[in-house]
C-alpha cells in the first residue's frame, strides 16, 4: 500500500528532509539535525507539519449530548473558541485514542485525532451515534495542519495575520479563533500545542497549506527552523506529554497514565449522564492501582527505550519502559515507564535492561521539563 | 547525496575500511555518511575494547542516536588495537565527519578480508 502523502510533501523534499512512513504516511523525520530541531522549539520557534492528524467535524443539534456520550470528557462545559483534552474509551475503560477537541460553534465541534487512529475513532463516532441528531463528517483530506511551536512562535503567527495581529498574542491556552492570514487565506489558529512550549496550531485549506508554511518560514526568518517528527517525540517527552501506542493503548484506561481527571464523572450539584465506559471506568476509579505511569532520569549515556524492562537492584521485574530518548534539555537520558507503584516515588532507584546491561536511572515526577512561564 | 570516497573499502553493512587492507595489515574503521544520516544524532558510542577479536560480517557495538539504536559490525576479521576515545565526549563527530574524525576502532587483521566493495559499489548500493 502506497503511503498518502501531506499537502506539504512538495515543500519537505524541496527542504532535503528525510521522509519515513508514519501511520501511513510519508513524513519528514527530520531536516537538520534532531539536536538543533529540538533545541530551535525551546530556544525559538519550530515548523511543524501534522497534516497528518486526523480532522473530525461534529455539527448538529445533539452535538453536546452525542460527544458526551461518546467521549470521556464534559464538552458542554467547553466555551465557543476553546479546546479540551480528552479520550474515547471503549466499555472496558481502555483507551481508543487521545483526543483535542475544538468548539468552533454552539452545535459545532472539530476533533483532532491521531493518524494511526483516525479511521478507528471515526467508526466508533458512527457508531455512537445512533439515536442522536448529529452529522459526523472526516474532513481530514481535506484539512492541513501546520504548528509553529517556541517562544517565537506569538511573535512569528502575529506577524503571518495583519487583520488579527492583536487577537494571536492574546489568544488565551487553549483557545482558538478565525483568523485571516496575509495572503487572504482563512485559518483557524489554536493555541495548542504538544511541545511543552507557547505556540500554535493552524489549521487551513490543504489547498493553502504550501503558501502558509511558506509565509511561515518567510515572516519567521532566522526564528525559525522546519522540524521533524523525532523532535516531536523528544519535545513532547520532556513535557511528559501521552503518546498514544506507548503511554497510552486499548489496554490502559486513564487512570494508569495518571490522567484520571480527564474524566469527568460528574457530582450531585452537576450530573453527568452516561458515557461509553462510565461503569468500567467507574471501577477502575474505586479500585487500587496496580501500575503508576512515571519518570525516569539517568547519568549515563544509554537510554531507556520502549519495551525495556524496569527492574529493581536485584534483577526482579518492575514495571516496563514506554518510551525513551536522550533529553536534548536535561543532557541526559530521559523515559517514562510503567511501575509498580511500591517504586513509583521520586527518587525510587531503578534499573533498565538495556539490551541485556542494567542501566542505573531514578524514579522522576512529570513532567521532567516545564517552560518558564 | 551521501558522499563516498574513493580511496576507502566498504561493507554492506555500512562500514567503511581504511589502511592495508591484507592480513597482518592494520585499518581503520567506522560507518558511512550514508549510514550517520539515517541513524541521525549520534548520541553514544559502544565500539569493542582494545584487544577484543571481532569477526567480519559479526556485531562487535553499537550506535545510539536520539530515534534509534542500531548495531556496529567488524567489516574484518582480526584484533581490536585502537578505539576513538574522542567518541566519549563528542560522538557527534561520527555525524559531523564520518570519514575522518569519526573514526571508531582500529583492527589488525588476521583473516585476509572478502566482500569489500569499492566505492562505486557501495554507491551502487546506497543509490
Amino acid at each position: 500500500m502506497t503511503a498518502l502523502r501531506s499537502p506539504l510533501h512538495n515543500e519537505h523534499v524541496a527542504l532535503g528532509a528525510t521522509l519515513v512512513d508514519f501511520a501511513g504516511w510519508e513524513m519528514p523525520v527530520r531536516y537538520t539535525g534532531d539536536i538543533v530541531e529540538h533545541t530551535a522549539v525551546r530556544t525559538s520557534a519550530g515548523l511543524f507539519d501534522l497534516s497528518h492528524m486526523g480532522e473530525i467535524a461534529v455539527r448538529g443539534t445533539d452535538a453536546v449530548a452525542f460527544l458526551e456520550f461518546a467521549l470521556i470528557g464534559r464538552l458542554g462545559a467547553v466555551g465557543l473558541g476553546r479546546a479540551k483534552y480528552t479520550m474515547i474509551c471503549a466499555p472496558d475503560g481502555g483507551v481508543i485514542d487521545d483526543l483535542v477537541v475544538y468548539r468552533r460553534d454552539w452545535d459545532h465541534f472539530v476533533i483532532v485525532a491521531n493518524a494511526s487512529n483516525k479511521d478507528v475513532v471515526l467508526a466508533e463516532l458512527v457508531d455512537r451515534s445512533a439515536g442522536f441528531s448529529v452529522g459526523i463528517e472526516d474532513e481530514s483530506a481535506a484539512v492541513a495542519l501546520i504548528a509553529v511551536q517556541g517562544p517565537a512562535s506569538s511573535a512569528i503567527v502575529t506577524a503571518m495575520t495583519a487583520r488579527d495581529a492583536d487577537n494571536i498574542a492574546a489568544l488565551p491556552y487553549y483557545a482558538a479563533t478565525n483568523v485571516v492570514l496575509t495572503g487572504d487565506i482563512h485559518a483557524f489558529v489554536a493555541r495548542t500545542g504538544y511541545t511543552g512550549e507557547d505556540g500554535f496550531e493552524l489549521f487551513v485549506s490543504a489547498t493553502d497549506a504550501p503558501e502558509v508554511w511558506r509565509l511561515a518560514l518567510a515572516v519567521g526568518g532566522s526564528r525559525i527552523i522546519p522540524c521533524g517528527l523525532s523532535a516531536r517525540d523528544t519535545l513532547r517527552l520532556e513535557a511528559g506529554m501521552p503518546l498514544y501506542g506507548q503511554e497510552l493503548t486499548r489496554s490502559t484506561t486513564p487512570f494508569d497514565a495518571g490522567l484520571g481527571r480527564v474524566i469527568a464523572f460528574g457530582n450531585d450539584a452537576n450530573p453527568r449522564g452516561d458515557f461509553v465506559g462510565r461503569k468500567a471506568l467507574e471501577a477502575a476509579r474505586d479500585s487500587e492501582r496496580t501500575r503508576v505511569l512515571v519518570g525516569l532520569v539517568g547519568d549515563g549515556r544509554r537510554s531507556p527505550r520502549t519495551g525495556y524492562a524496569v527492574t529493581d537492584a536485584d534483577g526482579t521485574v518492575i514495571g516496563e519502559v514506554t518510551s525513551g530518548a536522550p533529553s536534548p534539555t536535561l543532557g541526559k537520558p530521559i523515559g517514562m515507564a510503567y511501575v509498580e507503584p511500591a517504586s513509583s516515588t521520586p527518587g525510587t532507584d531503578v534499573l533498565i535492561d538495556v539490551r541485556g546491561r542494567g542501566e542505573p536511572m531514578t524514579v522522576a515526577a512529570l513532567p521532567l521539563y516545564k517552560r518558564a512561564q | 547525496m551521501a558522499s563516498v570516497p574513493d580511496d576507502l573499502r566498504y561493507s554492506a553493512e555500512h562500514e567503511w575500511v581504511d589502511g592495508e587492507i591484507a592480513v597482518g595489515g592494520e585499518v581503520t574503521v567506522g560507518i558511512t555518511e550514508h549510514a550517520a544520516d539515517a541513524l541521525g544524532d549520534i548520541v553514544y558510542v559502544e565500539a569493542p575494547s582494545v584487544g577484543a577479536a571481532v569477526t567480519a560480517g559479526e556485531v562487535c557495538g553499537e550506535l545510539e542516536s536520539t530515534k534509534a539504536v542500531s548495531e556496529l559490525y567488524s567489516p574484518v576479521t582480526g584484533t581490536v588495537t585502537a578505539t576513538n576515545d574522542e567518541l566519549a565526549s563528542a560522538p557527534d563527530n561520527v555525524n559531523k565527519d564520518p570519514f575522518g574524525t569519526g573514526w571508531i576502532f582500529k583492527v589488525q587483521i588476521g583473516v585476509e578480508p572478502s566482500g569489500l566493495l569499492d566505492a562505486s559499489a557501495y554507491g551502487d548500493l546506497t543509490a
